[in-house]
């Protein structure tokens, strides 16, 4: 059988790790080849090496059956291999010709032809479905579109072996959708693309086959007809994975969180939290629905005490915590796993035992009259390392250098090792993993258990309907509805998010 | 090759810097029509040849210290102090009316107070720019940039009205209150070496326990590297920003109070800036922004000035051009960046 | 990659060796050629320290270099070896930089400028047996008097400046002055007073605006003020300013290129060539810091350091005056200097040469 590329044994070392340990990977023509990893497994080296960015210890690349030497990605380029990249690579202000042909500039008598690129772009865009307007300017365009400009530039520079790195992390369902429908496009007219991802569902929709690393070791290909995400799952994990969450029904008793005709501001001093009432029982994880941008941000940075409420008041076991600051809010009781665990739940540049006692710190055994007790932090560190299984070289190195599961698993181990009466998780799984987000939500349940109250903010529906025992529908900051997840649908949660009632909303379904 | 990566990097990469700088500051001297051997013969002696030379180049470091310690201290929480030299020339005047005070006080009592003053006054001018930037977001940079020139204005002013002795400047602090030491001064053949190199090692060894060992240094750092994190945390930003500038300004004031109390013991109407807040921030980013590496850096600063100037009466290199040889020197040091590059690069030629 | 470095090293190296080579040659020619004739004097060494301000200030720190240049050629001693200079960049150096000259086995080391004056008297009393000379100021020990391993130089600059003053008020045609100050200090009033008395002394009416720069060296500021002065109506300044004085030329030489009648009063030297080519230079009082350095290194050489002495330069002296280049000052006010000239010397004519005594001699008038 002839591959367009076949990478024979590779081998790639960093200072302290193996990254790649001998393996394998053969992309036949016209194909899409998946490479399904956990985060940090190796995928995004692997390509690297592909494309030039890393040179490998051992093993060989072969393009088109010839033994080649990838030293740089202008030689990737000129075998026609091409990388859409997780992040863009674009300038916001330019349009989108000038981003494609930039570095690559037509020329005609010593200027730029823009007119002829915007030409050739074009007939592109059309040949492969794409329909990107090529004098647009990138920053008025939306993410999905910006990724098409990335295929673009691929294509105008010829290459017909495509890198897709995780693609569809940023997108919304619908241009997921349509993204599929583009590769599925390029396989027709003759390309082939490696597709890097950690989705199982996208792997069974849209792959050929699929090659399999743990961590850093090629663990096997197999063909997507002849597998299920069960089997995927488990050569991933290397274990097997479960995906239904495994809960008995809850038991709440008294609220522990009391929410009333709340309002919170935005940035832009709009209430983007009006009058909300909700509340949260010990005992059960309430799950908020809602679009992004429907005041769900507003309302964990209100009770966390990060942001002023304007008007109405928020209640902890009876007691009004309204407007407090953050550090009295923590203390009375709440958890907090945030959205942006880069932003707000880390500090990316202490290490990982500092960011364990990120909320402790000041407490002893942690200090004493001002003085930092190092081997207590450290101490505690490593045992929470251990009891979360958070994947690092040790306690010392820093939060920046662990992949984002891990990260998050040592946000998730501070917050809850401080037995919250409340936890709040704010799209604890984004970005992650299966062995990971299977992690977190059995840990959100083993908190409820333990009686205490979780309230669980995602965007994923999938999610919600699977972790929450009641699901509260925001949009516009106010809660529209409270359901069950046993008595409602996706479809009908869907509705609600995007404002229609109830009632409405149950004729349809 | 190889000694260029791994655990030795730290060691052979700073020197081959100097060596680099020595080189390039050589061939400009040659160029110029200066025998570069003979002058760096001169830098050398003039660092190294007598005790005198050594006692000046300490003496050199003592303010350097303390100023770099200061930019350091800033940069360690996200700040960026520009305003080292005005808070330097105020904890001079501090330490100089301090020292001129109090008659018969015990040396014991007289010292620690006047630096006190000294590093007081200094966090009183830094805790401007640091509550602007606290409450209204002022940028630190313009503001500590403005307070330098108010610094060297108010300070003349006060000399010219309160202070002033015959050759336009204070009279002579105290001897209760001076660092100079007559013993240090009889060991180095009469060098201006004094106790101040003491205090700046002891305020090295305070940033470093400050930073690394108390809660108020984890709070500053976390709030440095993420101001959101720290919020998250409870932990109060806005006092957080203030207390750096104010402990930044604290160690400025203690580097005027070295001039003041130890080099000269009186100040002198200030026609220009001293410089020496402004290599603080040189020597600051060349010791990496720690305790350690800012002794050092001011080591190679202070040695560097003190050399200096016997490289321009041995060797007759006019000062611009010294000063161009010594910038080399520097400039290589701080792209060390610069020898990582061209390493790699040959590593990755010689493999192909 | 080492090969070249190598390389590049012996060739640095190699390069050197022949420079210093051919450095030595020229060094041999010169002393085998003149050392014959000057035996003895050869061992004399003589030194300066310039303050901040640099050895090409275009003032007195120059002026001082010229003294010394002269005395060394008058003298057949070899530069760099029996005379030289060496510059300050911070006030700090001017004590390493006297200390190292002593190291060096000067005979006679002169520290240019009152801002010395602390750290000669450091370093007198550190190493008594070293002769120092302090131009500008006087150099004291605890007991305020003169130290005895120093020989100390002043100027009676407020005669001088009675001088310019004169030619000021003589040739103003608005009848308005101006005075621009370095740093306010008891040096510049001598020449403010000086001045100011000159000028009332044959124009009573005229008016004096006086500004200080606050720096010696900030040629941007002085043009600022010069601009305000010439603005307000003077035509005339007078500088006592230094570096900062350059930019009272700039502004005066721009508005001269406008067609504009204005004039500048130089100092410590002859600045007529700083006014060129608008001519702008009425005159200059110059101060002659040569003179007085060619002075005492003479009678340092000839075994009389005036250590413990402070030699005034005045009138008498030829240690200050007008410039030699008059070609803008007209014969009547040349006259008028001579007179006045006469009768300061005779001693008749006591110029002010502070606030205090300007005020009782304003009120003499």
């Amino acid at each position: 059988m002839e591959y367009v590329i076949e990478m024979r044994n590779i081998r790639k070392e960093f200072p302290g790790i193996v990254a790649n340990d001998n393996i394998t990977l053969q992309l036949r023509k016209g194909e899409i080849h998946a490479l399904l990893g956990e985060n940090g497994a190796g995928k995004s080296t692997l390509m690297n090496v592909l494309f030039g960015l890393y040179q490998p210890e051992k093993g060989e690349i072969h393009v088109r059956g010839k033994k080649v030497n990838i030293t740089d990605p202008n030689v990737a380029n000129e075998l026609g291999i091409g990388m859409v990249h997780q992040h863009f690579m674009l300038v916001e202000k330019f349009t989108v010709t000038e981003n494609i042909i930039l570095g690559n500039e037509p020329t005609a008598k010593g200027q730029v032809d823009v007119k002829k690129a915007a030409k050739d772009v074009e007939a592109i865009s059309k040949q492969y479905g794409l329909s990107v307007d090529p004098n647009a300017k990138i920053e008025d365009i939306s993410v999905g579109m910006q990724q098409r400009v990335e295929i673009l530039k691929t294509l105008y520079r010829g290459a017909d072996i495509l890198i897709f790195d995780e693609p569809t992390a940023v997108l919304t369902p619908q241009e997921i959708k349509e993204l599929i429908a583009i590769m599925k496009k390029l396989i027709s007219e003759g390309k082939s693309i490696i597709l890097i991802t950690h989705k199982l569902k996208e792997i069974m929709e849209v792959s050929d086959r699929c090659t399999v690393i743990r961590r850093g070791v090629g663990i096997g290909t197999v063909d997507v007809a002849d597998t299920n995400q069960d089997e995927l799952a488990s050569m991933m994990v290397g274990r097997e994975v479960n995906f239904s969450i495994q809960k008995k029904p809850s038991e709440p008793s008294n609220e522990t969180l009391e929410i009333s005709s709340l309002v919170v501001e935005d940035a832009r001093k709009v209430s983007a939290v009006n009058g909300m009432n909700l509340s949260v029982r010990a005992g059960e994880i309430v799950g908020i629905a809602g679009v992004d941008g429907n005041g769900q941000s507003e309302l964990i940075e209100a009770i966390t005490g990060l942001r002023k409420a304007k008007s109405g008041s928020i209640k902890l076991n009876g007691k009004d915590v309204t407007n407090w600051k953050p550090r009295r809010v923590t203390e009375s009781g709440i958890g907090h796993i945030p959205q942006d665990r880069h932003k707000h739940g880390l500090v990316l540049d202490f290490s990982i035992g500092e960011n364990m006692v990120l909320q402790t710190y000041y407490k002893r055994p942690f200090s004493r009259n001002g003085i930092l007790n190092f081997s207590t932090i450290m101490d505690k560190a490593k045992s929470l390392i251990k009891e979360y299984d958070v994947r690092t070289p040790s306690e010392m190195t820093p939060a920046r250098a662990l992949s984002g599961g891990n990260q998050q698993k040592a946000i998730i181990a501070r917050e809850i090792d401080r037995s919250p009466n409340l936890l709040i998780a704010a799209q604890p799984t984004r970005g992650l993993d299966v062995g990971a987000i299977e992690f977190i939500h059995s840990k959100l349940v083993e908190e409820r258990d333990k009686g205490k109250a979780v309230l669980l903010i995602s965007f994923e529906l999938e999610e919600i309907m699977n972790v929450s025992d009641r699901i509260a529908v925001i949009y516009e900051g106010k809660i529209v509805a409270i359901v069950r997840p046993e008595e409602t649908t996706e479809q009908e949660l869907g509705l609600l998010m995007a404002g229609a009632n109830r009632k409405k909303a149950g004729e349809t379904t | 090759m190889k000694l260029l990566k791994g655990k030795w990097a730290s060691i052979t990469v700073p020197l081959l810097s100097v060596a680099l700088g020595l080189l390039v500051g050589g061939i400009i001297m040659l160029v110029s029509g200066y025998n570069p051997i003979v002058a760096y013969a001169a830098l050398f002696n003039g660092i190294f040849s007598n005790t005198y030379v050594l006692g000046e180049t300490v003496r050199q470091m003592t303010p350097l210290i303390l100023s770099g310690l200061a930019v350091a201290f800033a940069f360690r929480t996200g700040l960026f102090n520009i305003g080292v030299e005005g808070q330097l020339l105020v904890g001079w005047l501090a330490s100089v009316y301090i020292g001129l005070q109090f008659e018969g006080l015990s040396p014991v009592v007289h010292i620690p107070l006047a630096i006190l003053a000294a590093a007081l006054a200094g966090a009183i001018w830094a805790f401007v720019p640091g509550f602007l930037k606290a409450k209204y977001q002022v940028h630190e940079v313009i503001t500590t940039i403005m307070m330098n020139y108010v610094a060297l204005h108010v300070v003349n002013a006060i000399i010219r009205t309160y202070l002033l002795a015959p050759g336009e400047r204070t009279d002579q602090i105290n001897a209760s209150a001076s660092l100079q030491s007559p013993f240090l001064e009889t060991i180095t053949d009469f060098s201006r070496l004094h106790y101040g190199f003491v205090v700046a090692i002891i305020g090295a060894i305070i940033m470093w326990f400050l930073l690394w060992k108390t809660t108020t240094g984890y709070e500053l750092r976390s709030v440095g590297f993420n101001k959101y994190a720290s919020e998250y945390a409870g932990i109060n930003v806005q006092r957080n920003i203030v207390l750096s500038m104010v402990i930044s300004g604290a160690f400025a004031g203690a580097a005027g109070a070295m001039e003041g109390l130890g080099t000269y013991g009186y100040m002198t109407v200030m026609a220009d800036f001293t410089g020496v807040g402004f290599d603080g921030i040189a020597v600051a980013l060349l010791g990496a922004n720690g305790a350690l590496g800012v002794v050092l850096a001011s080591a190679l600063f202070g040695g560097l000035k003190i050399g200096a100037l016997n490289m321009q009466s041995v060797a007759q290199v006019p000062t611009q051009l010294v000063e161009i040889v010594i910038a080399m020197i520097i400039f290589f040091v701080a792209s060390s960046y610069l020898i990582h590059w061209i390493s790699n690069r040959v590593s990755k030629r010689g493999k192909i | 990659m080492k090969k070249k470095y190598g390389f590049m090293l012996s060739a640095v190296l190699a390069a050197g060796t022949l420079l210093s080579a051919c450095g030595t040659n020229d060094a041999n020619n010169e002393s085998s050629g003149g050392g014959s004739s000057e035996g003895e004097s050869n061992n004399f060494k003589v030194a300066m320290v310039t303050d901040t301000g640099g050895v090409d200030d275009k003032s007195f720190n120059q002026s001082a270099w010229e003294g010394l240049q002269q005395f060394g050629k008058d003298n057949g001693l070899e530069e760099d070896k029996g005379y030289k200079y060496v510059q300050s960049t911070a006030a700090s150096d001017y004590q390493p930089n006297l200390s190292g000259l002593i190291r060096e086995d000067y005979n006679l080391i002169f520290g240019i400028g009152f801002l010395m004056q602390q750290d000669i008297q450091t370093i007198a009393t550190q190493k008594p047996e070293a002769q120092l000379a302090l131009v500008d100021s006087v150099a004291v020990n605890e007991n305020d008097e003169p130290m005895e391993n120093v020989a100390s130089i002043t100027f009676k600059e407020h005669q001088g400046s009675f001088l310019v003053g004169v030619i000021a008020g003589m040739q103003s045609e608005s009848n308005k002055v101006g005075f621009v100050g370095g740093v306010d200090s008891e040096l510049i009033k001598k020449f403010e007073s000086g001045f100011k008395a000159g000028v009332k002394s044959v124009n009573p009416d005229a008016e004096i605006f006086t500004q200080y720069a606050d720096d010696f060296n900030a040629a941007e500021k002085g043009q600022q003020i010069a601009a305000t002065l010439y603005d307000k109506g003077a035509d005339i300044i007078y500088h006592a300013a230094g570096g900062t004085g350059n930019g009272v030329f700039t502004e005066a030489k721009n508005r001269a290129k406008n067609g504009e009648k204005v004039w500048v009063i130089g100092v410590d030297r002859d600045q007529h060539e700083e006014g060129m080519p608008e001519n702008v230079t009425l005159t200059s009082m110059v101060k002659r810091v040569d003179t007085a350095v060619m002075e005492v290194s003479k009678q340092t050489m000839d075994g009389n350091f005036p250590g413990g002495q402070v030699t005034e330069f005045g009138l008498e002296e030829d240690g200050v005056g007008i410039a030699e280049t008059q070609e803008n000052v007209s014969e009547e006010a040349l006259q008028k200097v001579e007179e006045y000239k006469e009768q300061i010397q005779s001693g008749e004519l006591e110029v002010p040469s502070t606030d205090e005594e300007y005020k009782e001699f304003e009120s003499s008038l």
